[in-house]
């Protein structure tokens, strides 16, 4: 049977139309659908988001209701973490683990092509509950900000049931792909590539796939009893019935705080990939970065209630969450640190992916470092819940989570079209995206030093300066996406032909192969060759 | 490309200096409490720490950017990771993370424990300065979308909502109607506590926030050491008006304190004798007093207007509650249904006054006149 089915592929290839791309089972392909479905949904939450600063460009309220500012806040969040950066890194990892570790194909090509269609479905349910307030009979809009905090989100209309069943079939999505890269990492990769041999991208997304298997169903069960307490008469998270409305938060943060590294991780893995070929050096430290984000990824399980300072926990339980949170900052440190030293004493060009890994290094240094200011409980009292903590993580997630998925685009997209994108506008894209970000975020460290608390639509005048400068680099930084979709574009129509190294200071197996790569590669298994 | 940037950067500095209608501020406002100013130091240091560190990586960087390129001929050091230092990079570089982690926690330790141990026992006669005992309790209670404050020993609850823009001009969000009135130099223990979702209680110069979270009570305590108008804002999203929820502090001496809790105390025994004399009211008297209430109290949701904002915010105006029967409608008042709360917190005659209004007001004319007595008959 199984020889049968080959033989078919191999006389027809694959079918046209729709339905290649529906019933796809190759890697690339599924590869990218994420990418572009990752695409789409970034600019939907980057109109979210622009809508939020045009809100917020000049005190009083002009252009959205109350309710309808915060079912957009809460929208940006679930469209970028869950739409964006999550199947962004997933096209990542469908398109390169493979290649890069001399295999066919993913190890479960089926499931594959499960996890990927389930998330245009999770999508509809997200967006319908962005939406569903706006029929009649559709209830209240969701005001609660992604968290979902109850009693606020018990309130809420039927649109909460569709946000909650949404992030279940996201869940789904996220085990389904996780099992099927660490199945794909453990048993298909070449001979002779041992585990502590393998290209840094795949450990992050090994580590990353574990993470996911083991939060995602804490979040899955907290909104489940968010459902039932909605319907079914249960009582978890309301006091009056014996509940808790606090359980429902160490839940959500359980997840929640790991779902940072998740978003980080891959990118990270990307920026290890990139800094060595530009560099022209071996990474520095290979042993140690493996052994860091190990470490994150425990330690980054274990601290999640610095998100909840001020819920009232007792000395000893904070004292342990802030230590505890401050020590993250030992492998994340080292993880900057191997970077820098693999800068050090390189010889270095400048191409769109290095910049945009420089550049990351300098601003998650300091996102991370805000961070460290935030983990010290007696100043989170007064940080927390203000505009300093939106600065902050914007530092961590657009550097750390998204600027490393640009870099990473442009540094394979080469490898994935066969085209070279165009250096100036990519250069072009880099600084202006950079300075822009930069322009939008760094005001908001002042405005929640002075005193806004974030998540409001309406702000006293005290506060309009940086609030202004503040949408004006958003509404730049947002439009510089255009510029992005446009290079992109380009460089599938066209371009200076790449050869299959791409770049002078590439190494790894995904490079012996031709740009673009066969839709079948490695069909024989490569013999794997360890660089010193 | 050069001239756009040029562009933005001449709109940004014509703004920051054209836009001169309200103070901006940088940093933390002056503390007033002993814990809010241990809490600036320590912002200060970290700040500092951080910023020495990212300098130094920074340095690292861009000299590396400068140095190590191939346009300048530099070779790569293709050994560089298996010298002593790429063998020991891995321990030498934690553990000077560490020494940077262990300064930052242990000097967080000291306000940590001052902070957030609120005090238990009252203050005695005997009581010295430095005690961990406390002088008087408010309750703070977060409503949608105003503040309870409880003052426990006094006797006294005050309702705090924001004020309209018309009247706070520049302090629109930053001012109230009643403000939180405590004295300088007492031990304040607070008690938060929240009526239906989260809110958070903060004020910046007081050093503290804390969530108010429905049948749970959280405990914080300050003690004031100057005198001044301190404002802050509710920090936890708690629904629609989330940004409609300032606090604002007056710290005063204590004979000023004094003579406001007495003028307060008089204040509410006369409402309170009022509301409980068995007098019959007439209609005008209950549709004026129960305009004044309506629009203090249920205006937020249901609108002066009385038309709502549908769907979470029902309209009163023509409403089967407000045109249907009478019993029905206290009955909806004084229990609440999803998101309205129950008000069974304010006295007959508002209760009264308010719901004769809703049955009269926008054209609703049933012409049913509500007394206190029939509050009274239905609680």
């Amino acid at each position: 049977m199984n020889t049968a089915v080959a033989h078919e592929a191999d006389h027809h290839g694959p079918p046209h139309g729709l339905k290649h791309w529906l019933f796809s089972t190759n890697h690339k392909d599924i590869g990218t659908m994420y990418l572009i479905f990752a695409l789409i949904m970034m600019f939907l939450g980057g109109a979210s988001a622009m809508v939020i600063r045009l809100e917020l460009f000049h005190p009083g309220i002009q252009f959205l209701e109350p309710d309808l500012y915060n079912n957009i806040v809460t929208n940006h969040a679930y469209l970028m973490i869950f739409g964006a950066v999550m199947p962004a890194a997933a096209g990542l990892a469908n398109w390169m683990i493979p290649m890069m570790i001399g295999a066919p194909d993913m190890a479960l090509p089926r499931m594959n092509n499960l996890s990927f269609w389930i998330l245009p479905a999770a999508a509809t349910m997200i967006m319908l509950s962005f939406v569903v307030p706006f029929f009649p009979g559709g209830g209240s809009q969701i005001n609660t900000g992604w968290t979902i905090y109850p009693p606020l989100s018990l309130k809420v209309g039927p649109s909460m049931d569709f946000l909650i069943f949404g992030i279940h079939l996201l869940g789904i999505s996220s085990v389904l792909a996780s099992i099927n890269i660490i199945v794909t990492i453990f048993n298909m990769r070449a001979p002779g590539m041992k585990l502590m041999q393998m290209p840094m991208f795949c450990w992050t997304w090994l580590v990353t796939a574990f993470l996911l298997i083991l939060v995602v169903p804490v979040l899955a069960g907290g909104v489940t009893m968010l459902l039932f307490d909605r319907h079914f008469g249960t009582s978890f998270f309301d006091a009056a019935g014996g509940g808790d409305p606090v359980l429902f938060q160490h839940l959500f943060w359980f997840f929640g705080h790991l779902e940072v590294y998740i978003l980080l991780l891959p990118s990270i893995g990307a920026l290890a990939m990139i800094i060595p070929t530009f560099a022209r050096k071996p990474l520095f430290g290979y042993h140690s970065l493996v052994g860091a984000m190990c470490v994150v990824g425990t330690l980054g399980m274990v601290v999640w209630a610095h998100h909840q300072y001020t819920i009232g926990m007792s000395l000893p339980a904070v004292n342990y969450f802030m230590i505890g949170t401050i020590l993250i900052s030992i492998p994340v440190g080292l993880m900057v640190f191997n970077f820098m030293a693999t800068m050090w004493r390189g010889s270095m060009t400048f191409e769109t992916p290095m910049l945009f890994a420089i550049a990351i290094l300098i601003m998650f240094t300091f996102g991370g470092l805000t961070g460290v200011m935030l983990a010290v409980v007696p100043a989170d009292i007064q940080y927390h819940d203000t505009m300093f903590v939106v600065a902050h993580f914007h530092y961590v997630l657009l550097p750390g989570a998204l600027f490393g998925l640009f870099a990473a685009v442009f540094f394979w997209l080469p490898k994935w079209t066969g085209n070279m994108y165009d250096e100036k506008l990519g250069k072009l894209f880099f600084w202006i995206n950079v300075l822009s970000f930069n322009l939008t975020f760094f005001p908001q460290h002042f405005l929640g030093l002075a005193g806004m608390p974030r998540r409001i639509i309406d702000y006293n005048v005290m506060f309009t300066e940086f609030n202004q400068i503040s949408s004006i680099g958003a509404f730049i930084f947002g439009l510089s996406h255009l510029l992005f979709l446009y290079i992109i574009i380009k460089t599938v129509r066209g371009g200076k032909k790449a050869t299959p190294q791409v770049w002078e200071g590439a190494k790894g197996l995904e490079w012996e192969l031709p740009s673009p790569p066969p839709f079948h590669s490695w069909t024989v298994a490569p013999q794997f060759k360890p660089a010193d | 490309m050069k001239k756009f940037v040029m562009g933005m950067t001449a709109a940004i500095l014509s703004l920051l200096a054209g836009v001169s209608y309200a103070e901006y501020g940088l940093n933390f406002p002056e503390p007033a409490t002993p814990i809010a100013r241990h809490i600036f130091d320590l912002h200060m240091l970290t700040s500092k720490i951080i910023t020495i560190l990212l300098i130094i990586a920074v340095a690292f960087i861009l000299y590396s950017v400068y140095a190590h390129r191939k346009s300048r001929g530099y070779q790569a050091d293709q050994t560089m990771h298996k010298g002593w230092f790429g063998t020991w990079s891995w321990i030498l570089v934690p553990a000077m993370v560490l020494g940077v982690d262990l300064t930052i926690a242990g000097s967080a330790q000291k306000s940590l424990v001052d902070m957030w141990e609120a005090p238990q026992t009252r203050c005695t006669a005997e009581s010295k300065p430095d005690d961990k005992c406390y002088d008087m309790i408010v309750k703070v209670t977060g409503h949608q979308w105003w503040w309870e404050y409880s003052y426990m020993d006094e006797g006294i609850t005050i309702e705090s909502r924001y004020t309209p823009k018309e009247q706070a001009g520049d302090q629109y969000l930053r001012a109230v109607d009643n403000q939180l009135v405590l004295p300088v130099g007492k031990k304040i223990r607070f008690l938060h506590t929240s009526a239906d979702v989260n809110h958070a209680f903060w004020v910046p110069e007081l050093g503290m926030k804390k969530d108010a979270i429905a049948g749970y009570i959280t405990e914080t305590w300050a003690e004031l050491d100057r005198k001044g108008t301190f404002r802050g804002q509710c920090a936890e999203l708690c629904g629609t008006w989330h940004a409609r929820m300032p606090i604002v502090v007056a710290a005063v001496d204590q004979s000023e304190f004094d003579t406001w809790v007495g003028k307060k105390q008089q204040a509410m025994q006369l409402a309170l004798a009022e509301a409980s004399a068995d007098k019959v009211w007439s209609k005008d008297e209950l549709m004026a007093k129960g305009k004044e209430t309506y629009d203090l109290k249920c205006a937020a949701c249901h609108q002066v207007s009385g038309e709502g904002l549908p769907p979470t915010f029902p309209a009163l105006k023509g409403s089967v509650i407000a045109k249907g029967p009478v019993a029905a409608h206290i009955h909806m008042v004084l229990n609440g249904k999803n998101v309205m709360p129950a008000w069974n917190s304010m006295n007959d005659l508002e209760l009264a006054a308010v719901i004769t209004y809703e049955r009269n007001a926008w054209g609703n004319d049933t012409g049913d006149v509500v007394q206190p007595a029939d509050i009274k008959a239905a609680r």
